[in-house]
């Protein structure tokens, strides 16, 4: 198998667990205590990583650098556990990683990261990255990094990437319907917008975390600064759904009982 | 002045999509709501006239076509060339389109090509003061912004489900046929076909009014001390065959598979819903033995009716999200529930 230089783009989220409020900032609207709240690698992001670290495992010679646009404190923490799952080497941008901020603006940043790193040979090229967001959650972002960077063979809801015999590259994406298209691509440069894949995470690896911190370190010291305007964009609001619901509790009924209750609604 | 297209692709049929109609009916209330705007139809397919035909009597006053075998196929490149193609000979202000797979692939290159923005997800098209605004949700659904733009084309990709579809009836369009060069369009992708589970073992029904979410629990030891995934298979595949539901399910049960742990077979990443899942549009949902916030925030946030099965009487998730919640187990009640079913279909 050829041996490929993969990019992923990806950036950092607030724990899903975590409650989220939406606030008025200064340049447009923020999460209530943004920098507080615990952050992972965006999950799609995540997926792409994985699957960039078990290509290049299975293509001797390649390599993965991951291209993150994050507020560098928090992808330094974020780094400490996801720098031990696959290796790969850091681009860090340092701006902010909102989902409110410009797709436009996002991509350009990101594609100029991309584009200055060393020794980048374009007929070896796959961009990696999450098909979509859980902070933007646009679906937007990886398309025009690709149109940036002259790629015009791009896939979205990527679950599978199968790299055929003579170098051409079978992948599935998903479509309406629980289904998937099946494309042939003559081989790279491509871009990739990842779903879940079929990989699961992998597991820490301490060996990887430290070869990897040798170089994220340098890389978060050094990220070029990234201011996002917005230009052009401007939010009338941001609010919360209502949520709660009043709920009805059922405790006391027979399985028999609900299910007659379940089927009448069903019917209904 | 604006000048709304509506950008529609055509589907193996030849016709529409009910999601291109939906977005037909956004552009057209658009358009009434925007004095003096004018609203363009433009249609991507190997042959569009018979959907042109179709919407003859919707409020546009003209319509274009990009044709040929290579756009009956979605690939990224020949889409990008056709979408802009189109773009530029409706001189499009705003760009109304259905968020189908096919255009979500694309329509943000076209809008990075035309020097234009993109909103995607689009659940909601007003205007304000004469300017046009989109509502569209943040962080998975959990908050909902609206927003306007001073750039164009701005390209509204309107979430299929979120608007009624337009009713507007056939007749005769006259299409005018748009030139896409696609000398310096890239060949090297080719679509090779669709893969997709038997019909039988399909449990995926994006129209069914009916969402069946599945959680960990039925892979869990129950009051015996023992696990009974055949069982709960069986149970779940009957309450789907009699009811014709659309099967999602939580993250941990489709994680599970992955962690080595007994799974249910036919359950994939594509039926997650949630944080790295769907969320889909269906008038009711019944989760069972799910204990997460992502099935019940979520993946429900556009489900109508809401109603959980759960062993928990204070499942903090289930509360204040489902309308009713059923303490009970959910094998005796779904086995009940097959029953009745099965006796009166």
């Amino acid at each position: 198998m050829n041996a490929y230089q993969i990019i992923v783009c990806g950036s950092i989220v607030p724990d899903p667990l975590q409650t989220l409020e939406p606030v008025a900032g200064a340049a447009g609207p923020a999460l209530k205590n943004e920098m507080m709240l615990p952050a992972i690698l965006d999950p799609w992001a995540g997926h792409a990583l994985f699957e960039a670290g078990n290509l290049a495992k299975n293509a001797p010679g390649s390599k993965v650098w991951l291209v993150s646009l994050s507020p560098k404190a928090k992808l330094q923490q974020v780094m400490m556990t996801v720098a031990q799952k696959v290796p790969f080497e850091l681009v860090a941008l340092d701006g902010p990683a909102s989902g409110f901020t410009e797709a436009s603006e996002v991509a350009a940043a990101l594609a100029g990261a991309i584009q200055t790193i060393p020794g980048l040979d374009k007929s070896r090229l796959l961009v990696f990255g999450g098909w979509e967001s859980a902070s933007r959650g646009a679906g937007v972002t990886m398309q025009m990094v690709g149109e940036h960077l002259g790629i015009a063979d791009q896939f979205q809801g990527v679950d599978q990437l199968t790299v055929n015999p003579d170098g051409s590259l079978e992948i599935l994406e998903r479509i309406e319907g629980g289904k998937h298209q099946v494309s042939k691509c003559d081989g790279p440069p491509a871009l990739l917008g990842w779903a879940t894949g079929n990989l699961p995470e992998p597991k820490n690896n301490p060996q990887v975390g430290m070869a990897n911190m040798r170089v994220v370190m340098p890389s978060l010291q050094k990220a070029k600064p990234v201011k996002l305007a917005g230009e052009g964009l401007t939010f009338a609001g941001v609010t919360l759904p209502k949520q709660l619901r009043t709920t009805r509790i059922v405790k006391d009924k027979s399985p028999a009982e609900i299910a007659q209750e379940i089927v009448q609604w069903i019917k209904k | 002045m604006e000048t709304i297209l509506l950008l529609a692709h055509v589907e193996t049929d030849g016709l529409l999509a009910k999601s291109a109609r939906e977005s037909l009916f956004a552009a057209s209330a658009l358009h009434t709501a925007i004095p003096g705007s004018n609203l363009f139809v433009a249609l991507v397919g190997e042959n569009v006239q018979a959907a042109a035909d179709s919407i003859a009597a919707c409020p546009a006053i003209k319509y274009f076509g990009a044709t040929g075998a290579e756009f009956g196929q979605s690939r990224y490149a020949t889409d990008a060339a056709a979408a802009t193609a189109l773009c530029k000979a409706a001189q499009a202000t705003l760009v109304i389109a259905p968020a189908t797979s096919r255009w979500n692939r694309v329509l943000s290159g076209v809008a990075q090509r035309l020097g234009g923005r993109v909103d995607s997800h689009v659940t909601g098209i007003a205007q304000i003061g004469g300017k046009p605004t989109v509502n569209r949700w943040y962080y998975r659904q959990r908050m909902e912004a609206v927003l306007g733009r001073t750039q164009r084309p701005w390209f509204m990709l309107v979430d299929p489900g979120s608007q009624p579809a337009c009713d507007c009836g056939a007749g005769k369009a006259a299409v005018e046929l748009v030139p896409v060069n696609l000398a310096d369009v890239s060949r090297r992708t080719t679509v090779v076909g669709i893969r997709e589970p038997k019909a039988s073992a399909q449990t995926i029904r994006p129209d069914s009014p009916l969402l069946f979410v599945t959680g960990a629990g039925w892979t869990k030891k129950q009051a015996d001390g023992q696990t009974h995934v055949p069982e709960a298979e069986k149970l779940i595949l009957d309450f789907l065959n009699v009811t014709r539901a659309s099967l999602g399910s939580s993250k941990s049960l489709v994680d599970l598979g992955g962690e080595g742990q007994a799974v249910l077979p036919f359950l994939s990443h594509l039926n997650q819903i949630g944080q790295t899942g769907a969320t889909p549009r269906h008038a009711k949902g019944l989760s069972t033995c799910c204990h997460g916030e992502e099935p019940h925030t979520v993946g429900w946030r556009f489900i109508g009716e809401r109603r959980a099965i759960s062993l928990d009487p204070n499942c903090g998730w289930a509360r204040g999200k489902a309308d009713v919640l059923y303490v009970a187990d959910a094998f005796a009640v779904i086995s009940s529930v097959n029953a009745l079913l099965a006796a009166n279909p």
